[in-house]
């Protein structure tokens, strides 16, 4: 009798099912013995038939408990959502594994032997991670070298941001205009003077001792604001029937496109200031946003274009029909229509553009992973990459994540078409 | 009465293409002309030259005492005061219907807002759709979104409505309801050029039909002379195919 051919069927279900369920209990036993008592149960078969006993056993299992519908709400659950097929099966089963092998010792590392308190690496097992490390830079990473003393400047300044965006979703409609107009104009003055110092009696900060988690969000807060416009306005000028316009911004965008940040950055900060007559200065910071936002626009301009390219010729056609001029057609018709398809696209290039700030350590400025990178060098803390990295991912992560759903959220509220 | 639309020897090529051939055309205010012919004849491009979505490369036009040139500012007027209907209604999906017959107006005219809103709720009366006007287009049936079409065109009060193949992309039960519209738009004195394969329409409302074939006029009658005794044999053969 072939093994394959035996299938249930209403009658005999509860013969297959107890056979199942008793083979995928042993490959389940299987893999925690091996996973947390160091025992393999099926150590007397040859290695290779050993390493993948769970595995078969498994399938197997499945394989008997597979039936198109038994009545058993968990059973059919099972059947339906992991269980539709021999390859599904496996594939079930493999995934289940691997995370019975790792997520247990993942966590391990992260929370359960990892070291929070104390202020040396002394303090650290070993065992797991030491987040100590962390705790004790953790000043450092927020805000550079920027003095403690002047820190509430920086706070100061998040907090009208959050505040003012918190307000955005609170307030009534007719206000949102004004709290944006300001978060736009308005507020990036006040918190570049506030943070830089200088006037009404604060302390002139120079930008090399900012750096950390605020710097991060400073490059990108003004890279993103002016990258979009410029990225739209470039976008249009490739379409422009002008000429002079279209190729100066192909030009433009391929030139940038077509050169590496990094390299970008590193003429910024080195060669651009030779092209400067003498005497005149331009802030390091400045330069490398500025190098930033033209980077990012021209990616921004290709991603405006495909949302351009994807409108029919009917809604310029009507815009026209209506006595729209240029402007107007594309700001009262396209660009909402076109910008609304490609949100994911610019979704994708701000995510890009907060990911890059890390490279400003070519020219000597450290935001987050600069930072780190620079701790874990101290004499007193070597070792320490790992931990800092993971700190770095998962600090970049919640920014990105949480960009992420708010795009998706966007793309939601303005779809009109249901 | 002088003519509201004049077109003089004008000559169209699409690259070496000649689409539109020594044509002559003059609209009377408040004439309504329909415009037939096999596809392909020139006919769409005829009409989209009289508000310059196409450019015309020979010839002269001149709509309402304006002739349409390279100066833009003068497009732009002309446009405002000729209304297009297009046979995919083109209708701006981000905004409501509301919205789409307002916005012109706000924009284009400069009216205040309340203002332009009761324009579009009265034209929005007109066609009969007044209780969509909070929808967006794409929850609005064909028939409907061609009648918001309408009327946001009418927002714009043009003096001319140009109708490009109104009709064609609809469900022959929408048709109707559409039609429906343009009789009574017909019958309020609004000058119209209607390109249309609806005899029936035509027969109702046109004082004057014109037959195109091949970029050229090839006969242009009064309504009835032309379903009764038509000239050239073209049009004879064009007619026994659809009537």
């Amino acid at each position: 009798m072939n093994l394959i051919t035996l299938k249930p069927n209403k009658e005999n279900l509860n013969i297959y099912l107890a056979l199942g369920t008793s083979l995928l209990c042993i490959s389940f036993i299987d893999i925690f013995t091996n996973t947390f008592l160091d025992f393999n149960i099926t150590g007397f078969l040859p290695s290779i038939v050993s390493y993948l006993s769970p595995l078969i056993l498994g399938t197997f299992g499945l394989h008997f408990i597979r039936i198109e519908y038994s009545g058993n709400k968990t059973l059919d659950k099972i059947n339906k959502n992991l269980n539709s097929s021999s390859t599904n099966a496996v594939l079930s089963l493999v995934v289940i594994f691997i995370l019975i092998k790792y997520v247990p010792s993942l966590l391990n590392w992260l929370f359960f032997d990892a070291n929070f308190l104390g202020s040396t690496k002394e303090d650290c097992n070993g065992e797991g991670a030491c987040w100590v490390f962390v705790r004790v830079w953790f000043n450092r990473f927020m805000y550079g070298m920027y003095p403690d003393s002047e820190q509430w400047r920086i706070n100061l300044s998040f907090l009208i941001l959050l505040s003012s965006i918190g307000a955005i979703f609170i307030l009534p409609q007719a206000f949102k205009k004004y709290i944006v107009l300001f978060l736009l104009f308005i507020f990036p003055i006040i918190a570049l003077n506030l943070i830089s110092g200088g006037i009404f009696g604060l302390k002139l900060i120079k930008t090399g001792s900012w750096g950390g988690l605020s710097l991060t969000f400073i490059v990108s807060a003004f890279a993103l604001i002016f990258c979009f416009p410029i990225g739209v306005f470039l976008a249009l000028g490739r379409r422009s029937d002008l000429p002079a316009i279209k190729y100066s911004s192909i030009g433009f965008i391929e030139l940038w496109r077509g050169v590496p940040l990094i390299t970008v950055l590193f003429m910024s900060a080195v060669m651009f200031p030779m092209f400067l007559p003498d005497g005149t200065y331009m802030d390091k910071l400045m330069r490398v946003i500025i190098a930033i936002t033209l980077f990012e626009a021209a990616y921004m301009a290709e991603v405006v274009r495909g949302g351009l390219q994807a409108l029919p010729r009917g809604q310029y056609d009507a815009a026209k029909s209506l006595g729209m001029g240029y402007w107007r057609m594309h700001f009262l018709v396209i660009m909402p229509q076109a910008l609304k398809l490609v949100i994911p696209g610019i979704a994708n290039t701000f995510l890009a553009l907060v990911k890059d700030t890390p490279l400003i350590f070519v020219v000597g400025l450290l935001e987050l992973a600069g930072m780190i990178g620079l701790a874990k060098t101290n004499p007193k803390w070597l070792g320490m990459a790992t931990e800092g990295y993971v700190f770095a991912a998962i600090v970049f992560w919640i920014i990105c994540f949480s960009m992420s759903r708010y795009s998706q959220k966007l793309e939601k509220k303005l779809s009109t078409d249901r | 009465m002088p003519n509201i639309i004049e077109l003089k020897n004008v000559n169209k090529w699409f690259d070496k293409f000649q689409v539109l051939k020594e044509i002559n055309l003059e609209v009377k205010p408040k004439e309504k002309i329909v415009v037939c012919g096999p596809s392909g004849s020139g006919k769409s491009t005829l009409i989209r030259c009289i508000n310059r979505l196409e450019e015309h490369q020979e010839g002269s036009i001149v709509v309402d005492g304006k002739e349409i040139s390279e100066n833009t500012k003068n497009i732009e007027n002309i446009r405002a005061e000729v209304g297009m209907v297009f046979q995919q209604f083109n209708l701006f999906p981000h905004l409501s219907i509301l919205d789409n017959c307002s916005l012109a107006p706000i924009w284009v005219k400069k009216l205040p807002k309340k203002k332009a809103e009761e324009l579009a709720m009265e034209n929005l009366k007109r066609v009969q759709i007044e209780d969509q006007a909070a929808k967006f287009p794409g929850q609005l049936s064909g028939g409907q979104q061609q009648r918001a079409a309408i009327a946001r065109a009418l927002c714009m009060e043009p003096k001319i409505m140009l109708f490009d193949e109104p009709t064609s992309a609809l469900d022959p039960e929408m048709i109707k309801e559409v039609l429906d519209v343009m009789v009574d738009l017909a019958k309020g004195g609004m000058t119209m050029i209607v390109v249309t394969h609806e005899m029936g329409f035509a027969k109702e409302v046109a004082d004057n039909m014109i037959f195109m074939d091949e970029g050229r006029i090839v006969e242009r009658a009064k309504t009835n002379d032309f379903f009764k005794n038509p000239k050239s044999n073209r049009t004879k053969l064009f007619l026994s195919q659809i009537l």
